[in-house]
Parts: C-alpha cells; sequence; structure tokens
C-alpha cells in the first residue's frame, strides 16, 4: 500500500499527528495575506500531484483512524447520520459516486466489481469485502448514505434541489463546525448558513446558490473554508459543546504552538445524476500551529490574517478570546517580508524566517 | 461556464413515428458507458450547418438507468429557423454528433405523494422517462395526454398498453379535452402536478390549479422555446470590445458565440436563466421571448436572455 | 390585543403575517389562545361554510365567540396533544385545495406547521399570525429535551438542568429554538436571565 495509516486518537489523549508528507499537503486556506468570505469556487478536476485536490476523494494517512472515531460518534449519537425518506435515492448516487471514484483512484486500496446490479466493494484499509445488490437496501447493513460515509473522510451534506433551493435534506455529519445536521435537517441554503455573520449582508449566499444550482453531471467544484480548534478534536458539535468548549480555556503561551490548530475544509460539490440532489462534501484537515510554522510563507501570512480578520468572524470562529495569545505566538514567524501570491508552500522560493 | 460537459456519439437509429416527430438514438462514439440521468433531464444536441452551429434542448426519453444509448423525439417545425428542419433532414444512422451532459431542469419531487402529468404535443417526452424512473421505484403517478388526432400520438400506442390504469389520452380532433377542474378535485394532499406542452396549456394548468388553492410549489412546468428567427441586429459588446452582427436565422447567443465570446448558457430555450445579460444603453424594442425574466423585467429594460430574445432598433450595448 | 412586533432577524427565524382568506377546496384553522382574535378578524361565511377549527384555549375566553362562527367542524381542547390526533385525521383525509391558518402563539403554530408539512404542504403555504405570549419553544441540543414557553435568556433545560442562551436560530421540523450552554466556556459563569426582548 502506497499509504501508511496512523494509529491515532481525536479525543482523550489526542495522539493524532501529520506526518512531514501531511503537513506539505496540508490545504492552507489563505491565497493572500488577508480574508474576506468569498464564493471562492474553481473546478474540482485535480490538482497538483498528491495534493488534497488531486483525486475526486482524498485519501490520507488519518483515513483509518478517522473512521474509527466516527464510528465512536455514530454509537453515541445515531442522530448524527440522517436521510429524509425522499433522499434514498440521492444516498445510491452518493455510494456509487464514491465507490467508481475511489476504486479509480486508489486501485491498490479499493475494488468495485460490477455485473449488472450485483456489486462486489472491497476496502482494504478497513477489511471490507460486502456483495450487495445496486438499489437494494434490503441487501447493505445501513442505508447506502451510511454505509458509504462510514468508509469516507469528511462530513457528507445530501443536498435536495428544487423551488430554486438546496434542502439539507440528508447527511452524515461528525467532524462538523459546530453545527448540528439534527437541528438543521430540512433547511434551505439561506436558513442553515442563517448563523454566519457578515456573508448575508454582502450578498454571499445569493450568490453562492446561485452557482451551486447550475453545477452540473461530470462538472465537480470546491473550495475551501476554515477555523479554529484547540485539540486536535473531529467532533466539535454543538451537542457536545458543553463538554468541549473549556478545552477553549486550556491554552497557554507554553503549549499553544502544539495545541492550536488550524481546521480546513475542503468542501466539494457533485451533482447526483439519478437524484439531480447535490452532494456536498466537508472534507476537514487538522494542523497545529507548530507544524504550519515550518513553512515560512504560512507563519508570515497566518499571523497577518489573523492580526486583521474582522471581530465578527474571529467571534463567530469561536477564537475571539484567545486572539491576543494567537498572535503573541504567530508574531515570532513573521518577519515581515512579502509573502507569493496563492495557497501553495513555494519552499524554493520563499526565504526561510529572517532572525 | 459555458453549457455542460460534452459527449460525443454516434446516430444508430432513426425512427420517423408520424407526419410530424422522429425518434433518435445516439451511443457514444468511444463505446463506453453514458451518464445516467434523472427523469426530465435533457440534452442538448449540437448542429452544425455551414459557419453557424445551433444548439437546441432536447428532453430525454430513454430510461434514465439505460446507459447504453439515449433517446430523443423531435417535431419538426416548419416555421422555425431550422433547428428541427436540419435534424429530420439532414441527420442519417452513423453520424456522428455533439451532445451535452444530461441537464435537468424540470425534475421530480420526490417527496410528492402521487406526481399527476399533463403533456400536450410533443411534451410527452420528459414524462417518458420519469414514467420509467416511477415505475422502477414503484412510484404513484397518473398520466393525462393530449393529442391533436391519434395519428400525430406519439407514444400513445406504448403507454395505453404498458400503462393502461394510468394513462388517459386525449384527442383535440375528437373534442376530447382534459376536465381539469375535475382532474384537481379530489387529488390527495401532497400531489404535484407536471405540465409540459404549449405555452397556453402550461398557463391553463397553472392558472387554474392556483385558482383552486394549489402551492405554487407542487406545480411544475417546462417549455423550451425555439429561437425565432428576426430582423437582423447589430450590438455593442462591451467587455470584450466587440461590435457583432445578428444574422435573421441567429440568435444573439448564437452571434456571440460565432465572435468567440464566452458567455453562459445551459438550456437555450429561455428558462434556465443561466445567459441573463444586463444591457448597458439601448435606443428601440426588446424582442422578449424568454420566460425567465419577469413582466417587469421585460418592461425595464436592463436585462436580456440571449438564447431566445431579439433586439429591433439603433442602439443595443451588452455587458458581455 | 396589540400584535408584538418581533425584531429583524436571521433567515432561519419564521416570519409571521397576517391571515388572509384564500380560495381552497377547505380551511382548516389551528390555534391557540389569543390566535382566536386572528380567526375572528379573517372568518367570513363563505370560508365557515368549508372551515374545521381546532382551538386550544389556554385559559383564554374566546371558545363561545369562536363557536359562534358555526364553521363546518369545531372543536376546543385542553392541548396540542390533546388535539393532535384530530389534526392528523384532519389533514390525512385532506385533498389538494386545502388551505392551513394557523394563529397564537409560536410553538402551536410551529408544531401545527410541521404535521401540515408532514402530510403534503409546503411550509411557504400555510399561512401565520402570532399572537399572545412570545415565549419559545426551545430544544437543548445537547440533551435534545423541549422546554415550553421560555421567556428568558439564559434560561435552564427542563431536562438536563444545563443553562441555555437562547438563540434565533429555528428547525420548522423541531418546532424549535436552539438552546446552547451559555457557560460552556467558563464553568459557572451564568449571567442574570432577562426577558428574550428585552
Amino acid at each position: 500500500m502506497t499509504i501508511q495509516f496512523n494509529d491515532e486518537t481525536f479525543r482523550d489523549d489526542y495522539s493524532f499527528y501529520n506526518s512531514e508528507r501531511a503537513i506539505k499537503r496540508f490545504p492552507f486556506p489563505f491565497h493572500e495575506d488577508s480574508y474576506m468570505y468569498s464564493v471562492n469556487m474553481e473546478q474540482h478536476r485535480g490538482g497538483p500531484v498528491d495534493s488534497v485536490y488531486e483525486k475526486r476523494f482524498d485519501v490520507d494517512e488519518h483515513y483509518v483512524s478517522e473512521m474509527r472515531d466516527r464510528e465512536m460518534v455514530l454509537a453515541d449519537d445515531p442522530l448524527r447520520c440522517q436521510s429524509l425518506p425522499h433522499m434514498t435515492l440521492a444516498g445510491w448516487d452518493l455510494l456509487e459516486l464514491i465507490m467508481v471514484s475511489k476504486s479509480e483512484d486508489y486501485p491498490d486500496l479499493f475494488e468495485l466489481h460490477r455485473d449488472g446490479n450485483n456489486w462486489r466493494w472491497v476496502n482494504k484499509p478497513l477489511g471490507i469485502d460486502d456483495s450487495f445488490v445496486f438499489l437494494d437496501e434490503t441487501t447493505l447493513p445501513y442505508g447506502p448514505m451510511e454505509y458509504i460515509t462510514r468508509q469516507a473522510q469528511g462530513d457528507f451534506c445530501v443536498l435536495d434541489q428544487r423551488d430554486d433551493n438546496l434542502w439539507m435534506d440528508a447527511g452524515m455529519v461528525t467532524t462538523q463546525a459546530d453545527w448540528s445536521l439534527d437541528f438543521d435537517i430540512g433547511m434551505n441554503f439561506f436558513e442553515w448558513h442563517a448563523p454566519v455573520p457578515l456573508a448575508h449582508e454582502k450578498g454571499i449566499f445569493v450568490r453562492a446558490l446561485k452557482f451551486l444550482l447550475n453545477i452540473q453531471q461530470g462538472a465537480p467544484a470546491r473550495r475551501l473554508n476554515w477555523t479554529m480548534t484547540v485539540n486536535p478534536l473531529l467532533d466539535t458539535s454543538p451537542e457536545n459543546y458543553h463538554k468541549w468548549g473549556i478545552q477553549k480555556t486550556t491554552l497557554t503561551p507554553e503549549n499553544l504552538g502544539a495545541k492550536q490548530h488550524l481546521r480546513v475544509e475542503l468542501q466539494t460539490f457533485f451533482r447526483l445524476p439519478r437524484s439531480n440532489a447535490l452532494v456536498f462534501p466537508i472534507r476537514c484537515y487538522l494542523c497545529s500551529f507548530q507544524d504550519l510554522m515550518t513553512v515560512p510563507k504560512w507563519g508570515r501570512r497566518l499571523h497577518r490574517v489573523i492580526r486583521d480578520l474582522p471581530e465578527e468572524l474571529a467571534t463567530y470562529k469561536g477564537f475571539i478570546d484567545n486572539r491576543p495569545m494567537m498572535l503573541d505566538y504567530l508574531s515570532k514567524f513573521d518577519d515581515g517580508l512579502p509573502t507569493s501570491d496563492g495557497i501553495w508552500p513555494d519552499f524554493e522560493t520563499e526565504p526561510a524566517l529572517q532572525t | 461556464m459555458s453549457g455542460a460537459e460534452k459527449i460525443a456519439v454516434k446516430v444508430t437509429d432513426v425512427v420517423p413515428l408520424n407526419d410530424l416527430v422522429t425518434r433518435f438514438k445516439f451511443e457514444r462514439v468511444d463505446g463506453g458507458l453514458l451518464p445516467t440521468f434523472s427523469g426530465g433531464a435533457h440534452t442538448v444536441v449540437e448542429m452544425p450547418e455551414g459557419d453557424i452551429t445551433r444548439l437546441n434542448p432536447y428532453s430525454l426519453m430513454s430510461d434514465p438507468m439505460d446507459q447504453s444509448a439515449y433517446t430523443i423525439s423531435v417535431r419538426r417545425d416548419d416555421e422555425g429557423r431550422g433547428g428541427s428542419l436540419f435534424m429530420h433532414n439532414k441527420v442519417k444512422v452513423g453520424d456522428e454528433m455533439t451532445i451535452s451532459y444530461p441537464v435537468n431542469l424540470f425534475s421530480l419531487d420526490l417527496r410528492a405523494k402521487k406526481h399527476l402529468f399533463l403533456a400536450g404535443g410533443i411534451g410527452i417526452t420528459p414524462f417518458l422517462a420519469q414514467i420509467k424512473q416511477l415505475e422502477r421505484f414503484n412510484g404513484n403517478w397518473e398520466l393525462h395526454y393530449a393529442c391533436r388526432t391519434e395519428s400525430l400520438g406519439s407514444y400513445v400506442d406504448e403507454l395505453t398498453s404498458h400503462h393502461p390504469n394510468e394513462t388517459h389520452i386525449y384527442y383535440d380532433d375528437q373534442d376530447d379535452k382534459i376536465d381539469l377542474l375535475n382532474l384537481l378535485d379530489g387529488q390527495p394532499l401532497g400531489t404535484h402536478i407536471y405540465v409540459c406542452g404549449p405555452k397556453g396549456m402550461i398557463d391553463w394548468v397553472r392558472n387554474t390549479a392556483a385558482a383552486e388553492g394549489w402551492p405554487r410549489e407542487a406545480i411544475h412546468y417546462e417549455e423550451f422555446l425555439a429561437p425565432q428567427p428576426g430582423k437582423p441586429f447589430e450590438v455593442k459588446l462591451a467587455v470584450s470590445n466587440k461590435v457583432i452582427q445578428v444574422g435573421e436565422q441567429e440568435s444573439l447567443l448564437e452571434a456571440m458565440e460565432r465572435e468567440g465570446v464566452d458567455a453562459p448558457y445551459l438550456c437555450r430555450g429561455g428558462a434556465c436563466g443561466q445567459c441573463e445579460t444586463r444591457v448597458i444603453d439601448y435606443t428601440g424594442n426588446f424582442i422578449h421571448r424568454d420566460h425567465w425574466l419577469d413582466d417587469d423585467e421585460h418592461a425595464n429594460g436592463e436585462k436580456i436572455m440571449p438564447c431566445v430574445s431579439r433586439f429591433e432598433g439603433k442602439t443595443l450595448v451588452l455587458d458581455r | 390585543m396589540s400584535k408584538f412586533q418581533f425584531p429583524q432577524s436571521i433567515k432561519s427565524r419564521p416570519v409571521y403575517g397576517t391571515l388572509e382568506p384564500r380560495e381552497g377546496s377547505a380551511h382548516l384553522f389551528i390555534a391557540d389562545a389569543h390566535g382566536a382574535e386572528a380567526i375572528l378578524d379573517v372568518a367570513t361565511t363563505s370560508l365557515m361554510a368549508k372551515a374545521h377549527i381546532i382551538y386550544i384555549p389556554k385559559g383564554e375566553a374566546f371558545e363561545d365567540d369562536l363557536r359562534a362562527l358555526n364553521a363546518a367542524s369545531f372543536y376546543a381542547g385542553p392541548s396540542y396533544a390533546a388535539a393532535e390526533q384530530r389534526i392528523h385525521k384532519a389533514l390525512a383525509d385532506a385533498k389538494m385545495g386545502l388551505q392551513v391558518y394557523l394563529a397564537g402563539t409560536e410553538g402551536v403554530m410551529g408544531q401545527a406547521q410541521n404535521a401540515a408539512m408532514q402530510a403534503g404542504i409546503p411550509h411557504t403555504a400555510i399561512q401565520t399570525e402570532h399572537r399572545g405570549s412570545t415565549a419559545r419553544r426551545m430544544q437543548c441540543v445537547h440533551c435534545k429535551g423541549i422546554t415550553e414557553d421560555v421567556e428568558t435568556d439564559p434560561f435552564q433545560c427542563a431536562h438536563c438542568g444545563l443553562h441555555l442562551f437562547v438563540r434565533d436560530h429555528y428547525s420548522r421540523r423541531l418546532a424549535a429554538y436552539q438552546g446552547v450552554r451559555i457557560d460552556a466556556e467558563d464553568h459557572g459563569n451564568v449571567p442574570e436571565p432577562k426577558g428574550i426582548y428585552e
């Protein structure tokens, strides 16, 4: 196998770590030294070799451990995965999309054998070898969406399209940036985004919705979003906020580099063929500040972005109280040199930190 | 984003059904599988003729699960600009053509407790695919199909023999009319209406259902307009800094494409809203034909849908 | 009783209107407490001829006035739970063209709206008019328990006992606003409750 899977945890002792390779391919979300909402969509058709953009569904060293964490979340709270009755066909669409994509993109890890509707799915990293009948729910241990998303990193929102809007009518949501599928299921695009500050006023959601409604089969799109998390905790859910919220107060100048994580979402969008629904996978990547600082360009830029971020956004993203401490830490990695455009590390061209 | 992804296909069957309608079958040139689709989807067929390439949308009528071939049915329009005439007169078995990936602007509401289909003439085609989709999943549906005459009743025999209980046929020349009020009365809560046919029929169904207290969201309709020929006119494109001529037999959208201006589109039939273009300045009159913009927008001269609408007058400057 | 003007809010928060008579094959009215006044305002003889009124008085004295409208069917009962089976039956028997009119408190309107949506009516086609108490029906996001008639922010969850702040984020499916632990990042630091709209 080409990928060495980490044995790690995203809770309790937080043994999660990024290898050097994982740090280099981390999807750093800032293409310039400042940040404001935008409809930063682009086509999702591959990208640089070994980047998170290369494959339709990125599989990395955290795969096996993330799936183990998802299983624990679902055992505690099965409502993290729900599908309204009319979304079953979309679930099959998603199952097909993921199985076909992964078996083509990672033939050494996944195999799909199809004989009409009789399918056999082999998932080597998770030790799964299942035969089932496509479009027959009785032949799978879970509904089609739950079955396949227990085997795919990231959250999945499956959106029904009707009345010129998108409706959050199904999803698998266990690695979310503080929102609840159980509460939001059934809402339309504007409603589930209602709590987001500033973006409504800027017309961001009207433009984004127009773009998403017109995503067509064979032409997926993507964008990056980000927030901050203390400790590499995947399940930052509102359901458990009464337990994890207090962790934000455990930061000290000494432990901040290791504990404070930049949390990046690679959001992709695919039109599903049989149901005409849209699937919106939200893949979460975590990286500690101290690992990010090994990339000189990212060190300079992250300091400037966090320093200049409007107060509403720092509050919404939940780190307003910790921002001064974060800036004390980050300022040591900003020597004032200019940075190159774009998100890539640019090791060859960007100078080392000047001290 | 200009249009959906393209697929290279060859024509593998051409079947005249009656005096007006011919069916075409497409398979991939490379022998591979076509994408599955959802009932109600259309494909945009490219029709190159001389230095003009027309792109017309046609509803996919084959089984959405059948990836071996797509079929469409084309009604000949002797008055139009020749897209349908090209299909009828020029396209032969073995020809290679380019079609788009399926795009659905008329999809089923899968929450519906019952699907009530109302078709007029060639408007039957999207329902053929939707019926196949619903049959696969034991959906609850009913079809009311109005045709001019028995001889022009495309697919009537197939429908009545496969689905005798669900299919109801009405022939205009036999003074047989859909009794709409009676049909609407007593439908179970959660019923959705789908209507595809001439504009008059769509308006009749929408207005009648609204007057009977049916919610707007329960009424779905689709009508693709073919661009109509008209007097030639000149347009200034401000962004591309070009002055172009729109010929009698081409649409404004086609003229922009001919001049290499990248203009977005999806349906090319005045329905999807993708090609909406801002008017910067004009002296003259718009001939709006779309049903995307509302009446106010048609009156205020701020926007035009270049796929089907035209202009008569002195100056037209567009934000393209 | 004058109508409360809700402040501007986020897009998931329901917006209430004023009931108006609409064309329809039948008319279902569901109201509680002062919601009766909205029905009395909109009622006409022709509307009442095809109307079914379901009313939860909650101690208000409108029952006789409503009964005097001579609706085709009338019910007054002690609680939404008591009326629920009758509402489901009315919706199950209904045909397309049914008009639904809801009036009164957010809790009752929200639950009745959800029942009508489940039966196949789009939420945008259901009329609502707020009357009476502005108390909210709250869901605790942590224990999922519903606390009815919440008037203060923060409030204590009736089930798990956590102190929750009152969000404007609203779920039609749950017919409830979201309550989130207010002292999650500083245990024990619970501000003094005040009225939600103070």
